[in-house]
């Protein structure tokens, strides 16, 4: 028999505190019955003898003491799932908002997840290919990573997101076992039709699934979204063997959330106001990619995340960096001289690319080019440091010559057209053409042989 | 008083609070719910009892019942431990994947693993055995003899004793007359993990731990013993240090702990060292090793257990004489899991919302890094490694500030370094070890007395350099006079002929300390004899068209391990090259 209680002793924020309440288990979900007959979801948060606080995701507007129901489900959140959720648009907390009715559930999942036993873990080991140079040469994407792009305001993240989804390859991977799962948090409708629209120009629409919740709807919802997305990918992951991949947007507006959230429970805060357990909640989102023994399947994350005033030292991008594989950094003066896609190469990196990369893989020369190109940009950064303070002309030719290379790499390596697909062998080989510029002993990183093997000047 | 029931009150996150008087000690194991979740007490008063738990505590309802396990947290010390990997509270992962699947669940009972281990008893009947003293030996990996020691209190006459042969951890091998009580003497034993395991004398430190690193090993040494903190942003190579130390340091067993870290970096620790081979045993890595680990997604509260459970396993092997070396990776997130339960518990932070005890936690845990003398006689160790992540790669935040004021070697790790994948971005300027004096003496024996002034002018021509650039940075080097020139030149050569390694080069990857002498030797030779033509007014563009320092850059790569006597050829080309010089004076 279902129980229903009465009215609340508190409301405050997003909160509702209910009194005499029996049997009740910590994260369990609620229905809030209001007067009119609608219903909102709530979840269990914090229980002290009968006395248990309640979080309300779509909020407690026009909540009052005495005008509400509050149903106990019996259940921890919990996301209906089966092969039809593929082409399907739900709301930020897994319902359907796409007009096509409920989904009729193969499997019924929590989504707070289990924890991977690292045991259990594939190291993953192969690529895939975005068509990108920077990304594909400089910090590879492997399968099985997570790997965040740090933007800001105003850069084009979206694009390079739609575009890496466009023209994914994996390795020895038939089309039909990929697919995206798509997770906006507080993003503007703008920025969802824009996805929606390139997923559809594409032609992979019926190969997504969205979770939406857009910059209007409820700010608590927000913490459930990626939960339900990821839920949702490692059920076409881990049951159905697909590989996915997941692109989260905006990760800085659901750690928003989790501090209204945490503000409102009244937590002591930690830097920015953002609550002390800020890593270990990202990170059981973040930790959610990966690869399990004896499962087909695989989870890619692709989480944005817009870095408030473009400051990487920001706690959410930096808590981030600490969980994720890696960052792909966009950069505001690059995106300034009108560079598309604006890597800035040097803070990006890919921590698996160095098991991933090489003979076997993508090419034997790979790791050591990307090394030299590595080296020499970060030479040009001093040269061009040198020169903003006695000029270009004072420069000596070695100087001059690191100048020259760094527009040629920004202007024919990094940047590339938005429906540009390079291949890993194109990316590779103009990287080499670009080494020209500098003589052999030059190249500090690159063994002899090597060079001999793919610098021009010996073929 | 036994029989009463004790119930779940509240819950909030990984804390559940008792309410009532309650048997429950400070720091007693307790099981809560239907589930038996592990969890230990934190706080006592007489209207709650507080407990962290160490398991995930969605669904757990208030009313479930809470069983108390009479002793305080501890860890079962059996062979086994060696080459396996265990989540923080000493649980092995390997029979979790077997018995759950994939995914973690809850509730997970230690299973009676009856393994039988090829025991070989070394005590009599009637013998007198003293608490710490070895009774018998199992081999417990191909390298590792794994030496049961009497447990810490345990001291009398043997009165009876099985022979050698096979036996489980269960299984009582002797029995000691201790005063009046007959004590049974088993393989295993379990020891509380938050105390440190009794010795007889700690010794000071005498003798590094040799990691086959060249910045470490010459110019920022750690003793064996020791502790040391490596700080560092994200991407600035961390892991990948701790990972190389744990590889190639010269310790007998290593001891890793992935505290909050990533999944799959655990992943890659366990499948990289299984197909590494220890070049003193030609076995595989894992030989030698013990993982711990707790991911950044697995229960905050086991977390903060983890670091500790480490160590006791470190301690333990310590105890049976063996030189050990524990990486903790990453002690901020330890230092968080402390920070994220005490909010939990509405303690009134001190800075950064960590709580008032955290240095004092900080300074108990790097305190049982030691080189002893055992209870049972041997002399074994235990150096302490820990990674700190300061937010965003501030070194004043509290956990860095304070790690600094426990550790005595800190090797500082630097973003803009590792943007130009100088690897390992230790910076030499903000490095320090203050070992230096505890290891002179052994220095000067074992890798001959030239070694300590070789570094000696290595470390000043650093320092001139990093003056240098400031200058170079303002108006170019061309302003330079040649012998500064000098300086740059060979500094550069320095650091990326010597201080940079190459942790995925076949030769780079470790380099015994003789190699890193000659090395020095070449480079400081080279400087020598260079510094004497400048001062001859030979330009120096001349002396680096003679290609030396190109050559010296690269020998790392171009003289093997085992092939030192090229170095011979390097001194006599310099010698050759540079003599022309001198004729057309």
């Amino acid at each position: 028999m279902l129980i229903e209680y009465l009215g609340a002793k508190e409301i405050n924020g997003s909160l509702i505190v209910l009194d005499n309440i029996e049997d009740v288990a910590y994260e369990e979900m609620c229905d809030i019955v209001l007067a009119d007959g609608t219903a909102r979801q709530g979840r269990v948060i914090q229980i002290d003898g009968k006395r248990v606080v309640i979080e309300v995701f779509e909020g407690t507007r026009s909540l009052s003491l005495h005008n509400m129901k509050t149903r106990m489900k019996g259940h921890p959140m919990q996301l209906p799932l089966s092969m039809e959720i593929l082409g399907r648009t739900f709301s930020g907390a897994g319902v359907p908002i796409d007009g096509l009715g409920e989904i009729f559930a193969d499997k019924i999942c929590d989504i707070n997840g289990l924890p991977i036993n690292p045991i259990a873990r594939e190291y993953p080991r192969d690529y895939i290919a975005t068509g990108i140079s920077s990304i594909d040469v400089m910090s590879t994407l492997i399968r099985g990573q997570k790997l965040p792009i740090f933007t800001g305001a105003g850069m084009k993240h979206n694009e390079l997101a739609a575009q890496i989804v466009r023209q994914a390859h994996l390795q020895g991977v038939e089309d039909d076992s990929f697919a995206v799962v798509f997770a906006s948090m507080g993003i503007s409708a703008d920025v969802a039709e824009y996805f929606k629209s390139t997923f559809a120009k594409a032609g992979v629409l019926s190969r997504v699934v969205m979770f939406l919740n857009l910059s209007s709807d409820p700010v608590i919802e927000r913490i459930l979204t990626p939960r339900c997305a990821l839920t949702a990918a490692e059920y076409l992951a881990y049951e159905l063997g697909m590989h996915i991949l997941v692109i989260m947007t905006d990760m800085t507006s659901y750690a928003e959330a989790v501090r209204e959230f945490s503000s409102s429970k009244g937590e002591i805060p930690g830097r920015k106001g953002y609550p002390g357990y800020l890593y270990s909640d990202l990170a059981s989102i973040y930790e959610r990619a990966g690869i399990v023994k004896g499962k087909k399947g695989s989870v890619t994350q692709l989480p944005i995340l817009t870095m408030p005033n473009d400051d990487i030292t920001h706690p959410v991008p930096d808590l981030t960096g600490y969980i994720t594989e890696g960052q792909i950094v966009l950069d505001r003066a690059l995106s300034a001289k009108g560079v598309y896609p604006p890597v800035a190469v040097l803070p990006s990196l890919s921590r698996l690319m160095k098991d991933c990369i090489g003979d076997g893989y993508t090419r034997e020369d790979h790791s050591e080019l990307a090394n030299q190109l590595f080296s020499m940009y970060a030479k040009v950064v001093d040269a061009r440091a040198l020169s903003s303070v006695i000029g270009e002309e004072e420069l000596s030719d070695k100087d001059k010559n690191y100048l020259k290379f760094g527009k040629r790499f920004e202007d024919e390596f990094i940047s590339q057209g938005f429906d540009e697909n390079r291949s890993m062998e194109d990316s590779l080989n103009l990287g080499w053409e670009l080494l020209l510029t500098f003589d052999e002993g030059e190249l500090d990183r690159i063994k002899k042989e090597t060079i001999k093997k793919y610098h021009k000047k010996h073929s | 008083m036994s029989k009463m029931n004790y119930v779940v009150y509240g819950i909030n996150g990984p804390v559940v609070s008792v309410k009532g008087v309650t048997p429950f000690a400070m720091e007693e194991m307790v099981y809560v719910g239907h589930d038996r979740l592990i969890g230990e007490v934190i706080s006592v008063n007489k209207e709650y009892v507080t407990i962290q738990v160490y398991e995930d505590t969605v669904g757990l309802k208030t009313g479930e019942p809470v069983v108390g396990s009479g002793s305080s947290m501890s860890l079962e010390l059996a062979p086994g431990l060696m080459s396996n990997i265990f989540d923080g509270i000493g649980r092995p992962l390997s029979d979790m994947y077997e018995a759950q699947g994939a995914f973690i669940g809850v509730g997970y009972a230690d299973n009676a693993n009856e393994k039988l281990w090829d025991v070989s008893v070394k005590i009599n009947e009637g013998d007198e055995v003293k608490e710490g003293e070895i009774f018998a030996t199992l081999p417990e990996t191909p390298v590792i003899e794994y030496r049961c020691i009497v447990p810490c209190g345990v001291n009398g006459k043997v009165v009876k004793v099985q022979p050698s042969g096979k036996y489980s951890k269960n299984d009582v091998i002797a029995y000691v007359m201790c005063g009046n009580a007959e004590i049974p003497l088993k393989i295993s034993q379990r020891w509380p993990i938050r105390t440190p395991r009794p010795v007889k004398e700690k010794i000071p430190p005498s003798i590094p731990l040799i990691t086959g690193q060249r910045v470490i090993d010459t110019l920022f040494p750690v003793a064996k013993g020791g502790t040391a903190a490596i700080p560092g942003g994200f991407g600035s190579g961390k892991t990948m240090t701790q990972h190389q130390l744990a590889k190639w340091c010269d310790a007998d067993i290593i001891v890793y702990v992935g505290c909050g870290e990533r999944g799959n970096e655990m992943c890659q620790v366990l499948d990289e060292f299984s197909h590494l081979t220890d070049p003193k045993t030609n076995r595989p890595m894992t030989d030698r090793t013990v993982l711990i680990a707790n991911t950044s997604n697995m229960p905050v509260a086991a977390r903060e257990a983890s670091i500790y459970t480490g160590v006791t396993i470190a301690e333990f092997y310590r105890d049976m004489g063996y030189h050990v070396a524990m990486m903790a990776d990453s002690t901020s997130r330890w230092a968080e899991a402390l920070r994220e339960i005490s909010g939990r518990l509405e303690e009134m932070p001190a800075e950064e919302g960590f709580p008032a005890y955290l240095p004092s936690r900080l300074s108990d845990f790097y305190e049982r890094a030691s080189y002893v003398k055992t209870l049972g006689g041997t002399t074994g160790s235990v150096t302490l490694i820990g990674a700190v992540s300061p937010q965003g790669a501030d070194f004043s935040e509290p956990v860095t500030q304070n790690t600094k004021r426990f550790t005595r070697c800190f090797w500082a790790l630097d973003k803009s370094l590792a943007y130009q994948r100088h690897y390992p971005a230790i910076n030499w300027m903000l490095s320090y070890s203050e070992y230096f004096s505890d290891l002179d003496a052994w220095y000067d024996e074992k890798a001959g007395h030239e070694f300590i002034s070789l570094r000696k002018e290595i470390t000043s021509l650093l320092n001139e350099e990093d003056g240098l650039i400031e200058i170079v940075r303002l108006i170019g080097s061309d302003v330079l006079p040649d012998e500064q020139k000098l300086i740059i030149e060979i500094a550069r050569v320095i650091r990326v002929g010597f201080l940079q390694q190459n942790a995925f080069h076949k030769e780079d990857t470790y380099v015994p300390l003789e190699k890193q002498k000659l090395m020095m030797y070449a480079i400081i030779y080279l400087y020598h004899k260079a510094s004497a033509l400048i001062s001859q007014a030979i330009p120096i563009s001349d002396i680096i068209a003679t290609g030396l320092f190109e050559k010296l850059a690269t020998m790392k790569y171009d003289v093997e391990n085992d092939q030192l006597y090229k170095f011979d050829e390097y001194i006599k080309e310099i010698d050759t090259k540079l003599s022309g010089f001198g004729r057309e004076l």
